[in-house]
């Protein structure tokens, strides 16, 4: 290691740390960079009282297998005490393939629920009143058609649009950057996204219908201060096409949320997600004028990073998640996902999933820390940091207005670049064990003698037949007619231009199949591949 | 005799593509010639190229819990084109409880989530430089 003792102390994503900070390294003005909680920049939090009005939502993300399954485990969190619902839907879902086809069968249910038709999501939802809880859906290609499905199982409940609460992820510039789960070419991407904004914005007025979103990015590698640039680009790049469409910024702004990834590195995340709220604040007031103060309040959903799990010694994962909820909650967030201790391994336990829970329960109500309303402000280096996190990312931006704004750069493959440079920078450090991980590369269990793996999760092989069938009877049952009428209007309105959401809705309440609706889009707009990154 | 050359590929709808991209960085750094097929490829797209490129090795990565079918489909496929010396390997997030499977279906080696990159690394070069030996 005595090499390693020269190298500069830094945070994870290199920004310099000094030994000790004192008042002469945070610049003057200090007040106006953090006004208080809930008004302009909103450096300290969107809301005035924070965690002691309202605690965060504590969202575990899941799904697997069919419908049914998916909703018993809703009814098992709802039960220990979680507060609102996160759909994980499985790969054909996410893509627009029904559970039949051929590229589907092997990914049906696997890491996420299977939805085929409207009335799959009424089975999800069956029995979870939907006026009342609110729902997290993670889905991006495919999200005006899953939305679709989703408003006719609140039809079907009887529940207004108005009343329904919830996010739609529907981010598909960050699909491009690093999920990967794009169908169509970005430009047709883009205007599926902002339809659904402004079918939303419209109808939805409880309803976030897009979480511009840097955590996937961070999580394909890239470090905390390019997380914050690129999810500040790819918000530009939304607001420009809604303004294009001819909505009006504080028309739209106000139901923008964001999501980031919350890793290890505690007092570097604090400070970039203090950092971005008043990073949006200034861009929402300087370059688009916002008026409405909720239009530069950002809202952000955290997630524990995956990849700072480990396989080996699997129980540590239960503290690298404590510490990374703490994160969250001292970075202000509204709401909270915290991984189970065994996803290196399969999608969580019931065991897993509810210790995660419980993780974020004795945070709330034990700790102490939501006592008061951003806790670390004022400090020295927390001060520093926020404020170097900001400019740094604010450097990451302009790097991708250089290189064409973000749409260009990611189809370009530039960020995606700096990405997997980051990826590759970060394992080889572990793998030198520079970069030290417990049970990894320090502390390590000799050969043999490492612990039980934990009981995993079972997946339920029989459920892909079962699926298959359903849906093959719903598609018998439904009015041939009005199923043709729908997917011909559907086809219409994609060729012709205007919003594709009412005729989803139309094609969704007859009976059409998601990949039936997928393959319209596909049909108009053509698939996307990805350029080789080499 | 020319450098290892490696063929990586997604099969499947998985996106995860940060590990496949580190081990091709890292193949590309130890010397490899590494062809990257990007994601959502058939087995038979898969096949096709190692046949093409003539390679070494055929390298898959899985994080969707879809291995055992997808494994499945390239080892029958590859025996279908006759390439049945070149060696698979597999990484991602294969629970210790498959791997003995894995191995029986004729995948060559498994890097589980967690494994060391140099140890993935040495452990296509040696598959390859054997494949190389015994052509």
């Amino acid at each position: 290691m005595s090499e390693d003792r020269d190298l500069p102390v830094t945070t994870d994503s290199g920004l310099p740390v000094q030994t000790v900070y004192t008042a002469a390294d945070v610049d003057g003005g200090l007040e106006d960079r953090l006004g208080l909680p809930g008004a302009a920049p909103f450096t300290r939090g969107p809301y005035p009282t924070m965690y002691r009005g309202q605690l965060w939502t504590m969202r575990q993300f899941a799904g697997f297998g069919s419908p049914e399954e998916t909703n018993a485990r809703y009814r098992f969190l709802l039960e220990r005490g979680q507060t609102a619902l996160s759909v994980a839907f499985d790969l054909p879902t996410q893509l627009g393939y029904d559970s039949s086809h051929e590229q589907a069968r092997a990914e049906v249910g696997r890491v996420g629920v299977a939805i085929d038709t409207a009335e799959d999501m009424v089975d999800l939802f069956d029995g979870l009143a939907l006026g009342d809880v609110s729902v997290n859906f993670t889905i991006n290609a495919t999200a005006p058609i899953i939305l679709a499905t989703y408003l006719i199982a609140a039809e079907r409940q009887g529940v207004g649009f108005e009343r329904l609460a919830g996010t739609l992820q529907n981010d598909i510039l960050k699909e491009f950057l690093a999920r990967k789960t794009y169908i169509f070419p970005p430009g047709p991407s883009m205007r599926l996204s902002c339809d659904v904004i402004e079918f939303a914005t419209d109808q939805l007025p409880r309803f976030n219908p897009i979480s511009i979103t840097g955590y996937h990015a961070r999580e394909a590698g890239c470090d905390a201060v390019q997380e914050l640039g690129l999810t500040m680009a790819s918000a530009i790049a939304y607001s420009e096409a809604l303004i294009g469409k001819g909505m009006a910024f504080d028309g739209f702004a106000p139901r923008l949320s964001f999501h980031f990834a919350t890793t290890l590195d505690l007092f570097e995340e604090v400070a970039k997600l203090r950092a971005a709220r008043r990073m949006w604040f200034r861009i929402a007031t300087e370059r688009f004028g916002a008026k409405d103060p909720r239009s530069g309040r950002l809202r952000f959903f955290s997630g524990n990073s995956g990849t700072t799990l480990t396989a080996q010694q699997p129980l540590n994962n239960i503290v690298r998640s404590t510490l990374q909820c703490l994160g969250a909650v001292l970075g202000g967030a509204q709401s909270i996902h915290v991984m189970g201790y065994d996803e290196a391994f399969e999608i969580p336990s019931e065991e897993a999933v509810t210790l995660s829970l419980r993780t974020q329960q004795i945070i709330a109500l034990e700790s102490g820390v939501t006592r008061t309303v951003d806790p670390l402000a004022g400090s020295f280096f927390v001060e520093r940091l926020t404020d170097e996190i900001e400019a740094a990312a604010g450097a990451v931006l302009s790097e991708v207005e250089a290189a064409g704004g973000a749409i260009v750069a990611i189809e370009n493959g530039v960020p995606q670049r700096w990405i997997a440079e980051s990826a590759y920078r970060t394992e080889r450090e572990i793998a030198r064990g520079i970069r030290p991980k417990v049970g990894v590369n320090v502390y390590t269990d000799d050969p043999g003698a490492e612990g039980p793996t934990p009981a995993l999760f079972q997946f339920d092989e029989g459920i892909v037949e079962r699926q298959i069938a359903r849906t093959a009877e719903r598609v018998a049952a439904r009015d041939v007619r009005t199923h043709a009428g729908a997917i011909a209007a559907l086809d219409a309105v994609a060729r012709e231009g205007g919003n594709v959401m009412p005729p989803l809705l139309i094609a969704a309440r007859a009976g059409a199949t998601v990949g039936e609706m997928s393959d319209v889009f596909r049909r108009v707009f053509g698939e996307f591949r990805e350029p080789n990154p080499w | 005799m020319r450098p290892p050359r490696v063929v990586l590929a997604k099969p499947g709808l998985d996106g995860h593509d940060r590990g496949v991209k580190v081990i091709a960085m890292a193949l590309r750094d130890a010397g490899a010639e590494v062809i990257y097929l990007g994601l959502r490829r058939s087995a038979a797209e898969i096949v096709q190229a190692a046949a093409d490129d003539d390679v070494d090795v055929i390298g898959i990565s899985v994080l969707s819990g879809a291995h055992l079918q997808l494994v499945g489909d390239l080892l029958r496929e590859r025996e279908a084109r006759g390439l049945g010396e070149v060696p698979v390997v597999l990484g991602g997030t294969i629970p210790a409880s498959d791997v003995q499977e894995l191995r029986a279906l004729g995948v060559a080696a498994v890097f589980p989530v967690g494994t060391d990159l140099l140890e993935a690394v040495d452990g296509v070069l040696s598959l390859a430089s054997r494949n190389q030996e015994t052509r």
